[in-house]
């Protein structure tokens, strides 16, 4: 294993070398870098054009200006001993310092939208394999087909004028007419009607449930001014709780002994009390206190897991940490819906924000901010996470399909499992692997796939980076953004390789 | 995948059961199997007659090179902006209250200088559609030879072709394509499919690698080998027929994927170049419009959603029309 790791690491940088030699001759050729000044007729013209070409170093040919930018780069390597130096941008920034910048926007918008890419559709992979050729998988095959079809700029477009603009517009006046309301109750029961297939008088009872409950929500949701001033409540969030619950009970244990589902229940009972008795913790934390209450949450699930656990001490350990931690997001989200009122009145009531990662000098409470950075990656995110959403419902179904015919799910199924087991223990966990790779490839995908993303809604992120730099022909920028997106793909290669020889110890690594 | 057998045991042991019964079996070739498979597949062949309705559309209207089309404006000329620019066409019949069906003057409307919308619409479709194509060709070819050579040879070969799969591999796609198409995006359509098409290849290439790999070890290759057979013979006689299905899907999906590269290329101003247009390159001009001319933003967008999801369709219906293990048997 070792072995293999460190000829890995080998291969792999030398694999990383050779792509910026490629990478650097490709932006070197590809424009003129002086192109703006030689057009320019500012009276010191040429000694601006000397300037860069010094700053540059252009009057060395491409291929030996690499290794002058390699023995910068390869500081980097060695951290805090030898400086690291990425060179200038055209304008003399230094690149390590722009990158930092951009790096850190980019990872905010990136990672909670491909973990909830992850989630969402390995989810749906799921459902779908379990319920082959039932309207539900033919309506999520063809929506992966069109979210794959979309061009994500496209989409993006529309989002910031329907997500954002019309909706502000809306939040003005945010009631909706019955009519509307009955239109999207009938999309509702028709929806529902698809995914919970059967004979026709189910099919019949699933459509007016689902139409009365939505329409009727939407009725109550404008009546009571809800947009105006949303929140969850404690009705919402106990239901909700008691919920999550019984669906994290039902995926780990079963109901079979009533352990687990008490650990669960208990650790969703102490979330609401929390909700109480944490008010004036809550009222005004700082990110610390959050990240604690976090930790003080798993070490409290774990705690309650042990206690009633029982012979199942394991699930009941992780159900009670899942509630746990859902029915504390759960509180989170309410309080940042909290801040909705005061945010929107500070905002000028243009809560859905469509440019930029937050609002520019916008000081307030932490629910203030929290609702400021979420309305800011709301559209960015659901625009990633349509795209890649796609992929994983498509590749988990096929995996999950091919998994659920082999001969040892027959054997579970003979020798009487029940059918959570089957599913959860030998079928999901086999088809994972595959996943996997997967997700190393989404992973490193991701940073340069926001490109288009951080383009459209005015992130200042490594993606923005990367275009202006290359349109200005400006390679130093350009070369550290590839340094970042191409570490990236090499490393998650690697990880995924690993793991892959980890979760299947049919595979040898040599 | 519910059936145990092996697709290539299936006419055989059909025909064996036939005969038992009496029923009439026809023998049928490989070939025939796939057409038939794929013609059976609805949303494929909703894909491509979609796509091929788009093709005909685009090359008919407007014409191409010195071929006249029907449509009796062209993308170039400026004219006068009638009605803002809003389309003319009309799709709802009058007794339905609308305005009747007809296409008007300008279908789907002028854009800030007047020129017809439909026409420079379908300019950029073709533009597309040949970007997409050259890229999908060329990018299937360099893939194949670059996977079978290795494939096959093994050895040094291997390492070196390899090696340098993954040396490409480790440039996103995205940015590569970006900086070449920052260079050649002003030479033509033509040389831009080409460059892209240079560096698409590299999934293929593993994919081709792979299925060589377990492909010449079979008897039927180290037979030919026996007999004397060149190398080049036997990888294009032999083996590449055997794998023709993973290609044909593997391109099909290429030139979808190449549809929406090239509109993300145009949309950030590293792709088709001024004055010749194309489907990103329309939005990517017209996406400040959306809130008061929608329509310029409407059009191009679901030509490229029409097209990419046809080509989709049509390569999902080619998987299972050449792999049936992999989806729901359809014959």
């Amino acid at each position: 294993m070792l072995v293999f790791i460190v000829r890995r690491v080998i291969i792999s940088f030398f694999i990383l070398l050779a792509a910026t030699f490629v990478m650097y001759l490709l932006v070197a050729n590809s424009g003129n870098p002086l192109q703006d000044l030689q057009e320019s007729r500012a009276p010191n013209r040429e000694a601006q054009i000397e300037a860069r070409i010094r700053l540059l170093n252009l009057d060395t040919p491409a291929p030996l200006r690499y290794f002058i930018w390699l023995r910068g780069a390869a500081g980097c390597l060695v951290p805090f001993a030898l400086e690291c130096d990425l060179g200038q941008s055209i304008q003399g920034q230094d690149v390590t310092a722009l990158l930092s910048v951009a790096f850190s926007q980019t990872l905010q918008l990136v990672i909670a939208a491909t973990v909830l890419a992850m989630v969402l559709g390995i989810t749906v992979g799921i459902v779908t394999a379990l319920r082959q050729y039932s309207g539900l998988d033919y309506t999520v095959t063809f929506s992966a087909f069109l979210f794959f079809s979309l061009p994500i700029f496209w989409v993006a477009v529309l989002l910031k004028e329907y997500g954002a603009i019309r909706f502000n517009d809306w939040l003005a006046d945010p009631t909706i007419p019955i009519g509307v309301a009955v239109v999207l109750g009938t999309i509702s029961g028709l929806f529902w009607m698809i995914v919970i297939a059967g004979d026709r008088t189910r099919r019949v009872t699933t459509f007016a449930a689902a139409f009365v409950a939505s329409a009727g929500a939407l009725w109550l949701l404008s009546e009571t001014q809800w947009f105006a001033d949303p929140g969850l409540g404690i009705v919402v969030i106990t239901v909700t709780a008691v919920g999550l619950a019984f669906l994290t009970t039902a995926v780990v244990a079963g109901f079979t002994y009533r352990n687990v589902l008490y650990a669960a229940l208990a650790a969703a009972g102490i979330g609401i009390v929390c909700h109480f008795a944490l008010d004036s913790v809550l009222d005004d934390p700082s990110g610390l206190t959050i990240v604690l209450l976090a930790l003080v949450t798993v070490a409290v699930g774990m705690g309650l897991g042990y206690g009633l656990g029982g012979l199942q001490r394991r699930q009941a350990i992780q159900a009670a940490v899942l509630t746990g931690l859902g029915t504390g997001g759960l509180l989170f989200v309410d309080r940042l819906l909290g801040a909705w009122d005061s945010y929107s009145d500070r905002v000028g009531g243009r809560v859905i924000a469509t440019i930029g990662a937050r609002t520019p000098n916008f000081q307030g409470t932490f629910w203030e901010e929290g609702l400021d950075r979420a309305t800011h990656l709301l559209l960015p995110t659901i625009a990633i996470v349509l795209i890649s959403f796609a992929t994983y419902t498509r590749y988990t179904r096929s995996s999950m399909l091919e998994v659920l015919n082999q001969d040892y799910v027959r054997t579970a199924r003979s020798k009487g499992l029940a059918e959570r087991g089957v599913v959860v223990k030998h079928a999901f966990r086999n088809a994972m692997i595959p996943i996997t790779t997967l997700m190393a490839f989404d992973f490193a995908g991701v940073l340069s796939g926001a490109v288009i993303t951080e383009r459209v809604f005015g992130w200042t992120g490594l993606g923005t980076l990367f275009v202006t730099s290359l349109a200005r022909v400006d390679p130093n920028p350009v070369m550290g953004f590839f340094l970042i997106a191409g570490t990236a793909v090499v490393v998650f290669n690697m990880l995924a390789d690993i793991g892959y020889a980890f979760l299947d110890p049919r595979i040898r690594l040599s | 995948m519910s059936d145990p057998t092996t697709p290539g045991s299936i006419p055989a042991a059909a025909a064996v059961a036939g005969d038992a019964q009496g029923m009439n079996v026809v023998a049928r070739t490989q070939a025939q199997m796939v057409r038939r498979r794929f013609f059976r597949h609805r949303a494929a062949m909703a894909g491509l007659i979609t796509l091929l309705l788009i093709v005909v559309l685009a090359f008919s209207s407007i014409g191409f090179a010195s071929v006249p089309g029907w449509w009796d404006k062209d993308y170039f000329s400026i004219a006068t902006v009638e009605n803002r620019g809003r389309p003319t066409l009309s799709v709802i019949p009058t007794w339905l209250g609308g305005d009747g069906m007809h296409l008007g003057e300008h279908p789907f409307g002028q854009d800030n200088v007047g020129k017809d919308y439909f026409a420079l619409t379908m300019r950029g479709v073709q533009q597309s559609l040949t970007i997409a194509f050259i890229v999908g060709l060329v990018g299937t070819v360099i893939g194949t030879m670059i996977g079978a050579t290795a494939g096959y040879f093994r050895g040094r070969v291997e390492a070196v072709l390899m090696r340098f799969t993954d040396v490409m591999i480790t440039i996103p796609l995205l940015v590569v394509a970006a900086v070449l198409g920052r260079r050649y995006g002003s030479s033509g359509i033509v040389v831009l499919g080409l460059v892209i098409g240079l560096v698409t290849w590299t999934g293929l290439a593993r994919l081709v690698r792979g299925e060589f790999l377990s492909l010449r070890e079979k008897e039927f290759v180290e037979a030919a080998r026996a007999a004397g057979t060149s190398a080049r013979r036997i990888i294009v006689k032999h083996m590449l027929p055997n794998i023709v299905g993973v290609i044909i899907v593997a391109a099909t999906l290429a030139v979808a994927a190449a549809i929406l590269l090239e509109a993300a290329l145009s949309f950030l101003g590293f792709g088709v170049q001024d004055p010749d247009t194309s489907l990103g390159k329309l939005i990517s001009t017209y996406q400040t419009a959306f809130s008061t001319r929608p329509w310029l933003f409407w059009f191009p967008g679901v030509f490229i959603i029409a097209i990419a999801l046809s080509v989709n369709f049509i390569g999902d219906g080619l998987r299972d029309a050449f792999d049936p293990r992999q989806n729901r048997v359809r014959d």
